[in-house]
C-alpha cells in the first residue's frame, strides 16, 4: 500500500534576463552542431552544381582561360545532335525494361523465398544464390559477361550444343542486339536488391490479411491483387523510383561492356556526356548535357520526395 | 550539472566549428607539394609508368638521380594509365599539373593549348641540352612539349603453329600475302580466324595500332601539311584492304566491341592466327601460354613497296607542368631520364626501346624476340601520326565510327572517308 502525496507547487521564480552576448551564444550553438554537414554540402554537392550549370552557358570553359558566355547555344547544341538523341532514346529503353524487369524479377524471387512451401535450409541456399549477382563489382559483372557472351564464349557454345545456334552470335558486337543484351546484363545485376526489399516488405504483411481473405473465400491471385500488392505499394514505388535514378546514371557497365557502341547502340546519357568531357574535351556542351540530365533526373526524385511525404 | 552539460554543449559546439572553418580552410590552401625548404626541392613526378614497371624498378632509378642531387627529392606518384589520364586532365584544367609529368602522346596538343605544360624547348636552349641525342620530340607549333622517353613498337605478331598448319610456308610480308595466309589460318575451322581487329569506341586505339599501321608500313600518311588527308588513294587503299579482310571473314568475330586485351587474349588462346600489337604484351603471351609458338615481324606493306615502313609505336612520353616553380630542376629530371644510361637502363627494363639515339638497351636477359623487334625499328622508322593532333581520341573516334560503318555494310569506302575527313577537318582544319 502506498499513499501519494502532492508535491506543492513551487512559485514562478523571476529569473534575471540572460546578458545578450549569452542569448547569442546559445543561439548560434545549433549552426555550429550543423556546420559540418552544411559545410560538406555546400563543398561536395552545392558548389560542384551551380558551376556545372554556369559552364553549361558559357564557352571554352576549363580548357582555355577565356570562357565566354553562350546563353543556350550548347543547349541548342546538344539538343540538335543525333547521337544525343539516340542517347535518350537508348536511356529510356534501358532504364524502363531494367525497373520493369528488376521488379517482375525481384518480386517473384522475394516470393518464392518467402512462401512457406519451402524449408529453412532449402530458402538459406536459394537466398544466397539469388543474391549472388549483387555481390560482384560492375567491373566483375563486365568482365564476366563480356566473357560468357564472347562469340567463342560459354552461352554460344552450350547454344551452339544444343543446336539453338549454327554459328556464335555476335551478342555484344550486333548493333540490333547490343542494347537488348546490356539491358538483360543490367537487369541480372540489379534484381536482387529488388527482391531483399520487397521480400523484408512480405514479411512485414500481417497473417490476419491473408487469414481474412481465406475466410472470405479468396484464391491465390486475389489474395496477390488485393492484399500482397496493396501492402507492397509503398516499397513498390519507392524502389521503383530509386530503380530509375540509379539506372539512368549507369555509366561503368556500358563503358565496360560496349562503350556505347557499336554504332551507338548503346550509346547513354551518361556515355556521351562522358565522352563529350574527356574525348571531345567540350567540357561546355557536356555540362549542359549533365544538366538536361540532371533535369529529368529531378523529375523523378520529385515524384520519390512526394511519394515519401504520402507515407 | 545542467550548467555543466550547458558549457559542455557550448565547449563542442565551438569546437566543432572551429574544428569545420580549420577543414574548409585546409580544403582550400592545399599545397602541390611543390614545396621547397631549407634549400631542398622536392618535384611531383606523376606517371603510370610505376605500375607497369616490376615493383621498386622504378624507384631504384629515381633514388640513383637523388643521389647524384641530394638537393631535389622525387615524390612518385604512380597510377594506371587510364588514372593517370583522368588525374591529369583534371589537373591540367585547374592548373594544377605535378611538377613532371608522364605523358601519352595523344594528350600532348591539348595539354598544350591549355597551357598546362611547358615549352621544352625553351629549357633546353637555357641549360645547353644537347637534343640531337633525343630520337624524337613531340612538338606543338614548332616547341617541344614532350620527350618520348621510352618507345613501345607495335609488330606483327604471327603464331608459327597456325601458319605452319596452314600450309603457310612463309611470314607475311605482303598485303596479298597476309591475306592469303589468314584465309587458310580461318579455313582451319573451329574457332580459329586469321587476324584481330579491336574496334571497341571507349578506347578507340586500334584504329591506330591495327587500321592506320597499314597506312604508315605502305609510307602513307592520312595528314598533309599537317592537315586531314583521308580521301587520298593511299587512304582508301588501307580502307578497302580492311574492308576486303573483313569480307573475306578471316576477322575474328565481335570486332565492333573487342578491346585490346581481348585481342591479345585471342591471339595467346590461339584463336587468331596474326595480330598487331604492342612489344610489351610479349612476356604476358608467354606467361599465360608458355607452349605458343610465335613470332614479330614487320607489317605487311603493298605489294611491290619497297620503301621504309613505318612502324606503329607508343610512348612514355615526359613534360613539365607550365605552372610549377621549379622548371630548372624538374628538366634536370627529364635530361637525367634522358641520358645514355639511365635511358637505356629503363628501356631495358621496360622492355621498349630508348627514346635516346645512343643508348642500347641491353637484350642480355631479354626474350630474343625483342633483338628481332629492335632489329625491325632500325629498319624502318617509328610511325605514329596521331600524336601531337588535338583530341586525337576523338579523331581515332570519328574514323572507328565510320569504319564501322562501311564493315557493316552501311556505307561505302569514299562516303565514309568523306565523312570523316569533314569530321576531322573541323578539329584539325
Amino acid at each position: 500500500m502506498s499513499s501519494l502525496t502532492a508535491s506543492p507547487v513551487a512559485p514562478p521564480v523571476e529569473q534575471a534576463a540572460p546578458p545578450k552576448k549569452k542569448t547569442m551564444a546559445r543561439r548560434l550553438i545549433p549552426y555550429g552542431y550543423l556546420s559540418p554537414t552544411v559545410i560538406l554540402i555546400v563543398v561536395l554537392m552545392v558548389i560542384p552544381i551551380v558551376m556545372v550549370i554556369s559552364y553549361s552557358f558559357r564557352d571554352n570553359v576549363i580548357v582555355q582561360d577565356n570562357s565566354v558566355f553562350a546563353g543556350f547555344a550548347n543547349y541548342t547544341k546538344v539538343l540538335t545532335d543525333p547521337d544525343f538523341l539516340t542517347a535518350i532514346q537508348n536511356t529510356a529503353v534501358f532504364i524502363t525494361v531494367s525497373t520493369v524487369a528488376h521488379l517482375v524479377l525481384g518480386l517473384a524471387f522475394a516470393m518464392m523465398l518467402n512462401t512457406p512451401l519451402l524449408g529453412g535450409v532449402a530458402k538459406a541456399v536459394f537466398r544466397i544464390v539469388y543474391i549472388l549477382p549483387w555481390l560482384f563489382t560492375v567491373a566483375v559483372i563486365a568482365v564476366i559477361w563480356r566473357l560468357l557472351l564472347d562469340p567463342s564464349g560459354v552461352v554460344n557454345y552450350v547454344l551452339h550444343t544444343l543446336g539453338v545456334v549454327q554459328q556464335g552470335v555476335n551478342w555484344l558486337g550486333d548493333p540490333g542486339k547490343a542494347l537488348w543484351v546490356v539491358t538483360f546484363i543490367n537487369i541480372w545485376s540489379g534484381y536482387p536488391f529488388f527482391m531483399i526489399s520487397l521480400l523484408a516488405g512480405l514479411q512485414g504483411i500481417p497473417g490476419d490479411l491473408y487469414e481474412a481473405a481465406a475466410v472470405d473465400g479468396t484464391n491465390w491471385f486475389q489474395r496477390f491483387r488485393h492484399v500482397t500488392l496493396p501492402q507492397l505499394r509503398p516499397v513498390i514505388i519507392s524502389m521503383a523510383v530509386l530503380d530509375l535514378i540509379w539506372t539512368s546514371q549507369q555509366f561503368a557497365l556500358i563503358w565496360m561492356t560496349t562503350g556505347g557502341g557499336p554504332l551507338h547502340a548503346t550509346e547513354m546519357l551518361s556515355t556521351y556526356t562522358y565522352k563529350q568531357a574527356f574525348s571531345e574535351y567540350e567540357f561546355s556542351t557536356a555540362a549542359a548535357a549533365a544538366v538536361i540530365v540532371l533535369l529529368l533526373t529531378m523529375v523523378l526524385a520529385f515524384f520519390y520526395v512526394r511519394q515519401q511525404r504520402e507515407r | 550539472m545542467a550548467v555543466g552539460a550547458t558549457r559542455l554543449k557550448r565547449v563542442i559546439g565551438a569546437v566543432t566549428a572551429v574544428a569545420t572553418v580549420a577543414f574548409a580552410a585546409a580544403c582550400g590552401s592545399s599545397d602541390s607539394g611543390d614545396a621547397a625548404s631549407g634549400g631542398n626541392v622536392t618535384l611531383e613526378f606523376a606517371q603510370w609508368w610505376g605500375a607497369e614497371l616490376p615493383a621498386g624498378d622504378l624507384d631504384k632509378i629515381v633514388s640513383d638521380f637523388t643521389a647524384q642531387n641530394p638537393n631535389i627529392k622525387i615524390k612518385l606518384l604512380s597510377a594506371p594509365y587510364a588514372s593517370t589520364k583522368q588525374q591529369l586532365i583534371t589537373g591540367a584544367a585547374s592548373k594544377t599539373l605535378p611538377d613532371v609529368v608522364g605523358l601519352d602522346g595523344a594528350w600532348v596538343n591539348d595539354f598544350a593549348k591549355q597551357g598546362a605544360i611547358t615549352d621544352m624547348s625553351k629549357l633546353m636552349t637555357d641549360s645547353n641540352y644537347d637534343a640531337s641525342q633525343l630520337a624524337s620530340q613531340i612538338q606543338v607549333n614548332g616547341k617541344t612539349y614532350m620527350i618520348p622517353v621510352v618507345n613501345f613498337v607495335y609488330p606483327l605478331f604471327v603464331n608459327k603453329d597456325l601458319l605452319a598448319k596452314a600450309g603457310v610456308a612463309k611470314t607475311p610480308t605482303t598485303r596479298s600475302e597476309f591475306l592469303d595466309a589468314a584465309k587458310k589460318i580461318s579455313a582451319l575451322g573451329g574457332d580459329v580466324k586469321g587476324w584481330a581487329l579491336p574496334l571497341d569506341t571507349a578506347v578507340p586505339n586500334g584504329i591506330q595500332n591495327d587500321v592506320m599501321s597499314w597506312l604508315w608500313a605502305s609510307g602513307g600518311s592520312m595528314l598533309q601539311d599537317g592537315k586531314p588527308a583521308l580521301q587520298t588513294p593511299a587512304v582508301k587503299s588501307t580502307v578497302e584492304y580492311v574492308k576486303s579482310l573483313n569480307d573475306a571473314g578471316v576477322i575474328a568475330p565481335g570486332s565492333l566491341t573487342m578491346k585490346e586485351q581481348d585481342k591479345v587474349e585471342k591471339f595467346t588462346n590461339g584463336q587468331v592466327g596474326m595480330m598487331i600489337d604492342s612489344l610489351a604484351h610479349i612476356n604476358l603471351i608467354k606467361k599465360n601460354a608458355p607452349s605458343l609458338k610465335f613470332e614479330v615481324a614487320a607489317l605487311p606493306a603493298e605489294d611491290g613497296y619497297t620503301g621504309k615502313r613505318g612502324i606503329p609505336y607508343a610512348s612514355w612520353g615526359i613534360g613539365i607542368s607550365n605552372s610549377t616553380k621549379h622548371k630548372a630542376e624538374a628538366f634536370k629530371f627529364v635530361s637525367y631520364l634522358m641520358s645514355k644510361d639511365t635511358n637505356a637502363k629503363l628501356s631495358t627494363i621496360a622492355n621498349g626501346f630508348p627514346g635516346n639515339k645512343t643508348a642500347q638497351p641491353d637484350f642480355g636477359d631479354s626474350d630474343p624476340l625483342f633483338k628481332t623487334a629492335f632489329d625491325i625499328y632500325q629498319q624502318g622508322y617509328p610511325a605514329n601520326e596521331f600524336v601531337g593532333l588535338p583530341k586525337s581520341e576523338d579523331l581515332m573516334r570519328s574514323f572507328d565510327e565510320q569504319l564501322q560503318l562501311v564493315l557493316t555494310g552501311k556505307s561505302s569506302v569514299d562516303d565514309a572517308l568523306a565523312k570523316a575527313q569533314q569530321s576531322w577537318s573541323s578539329v584539325i582544319g
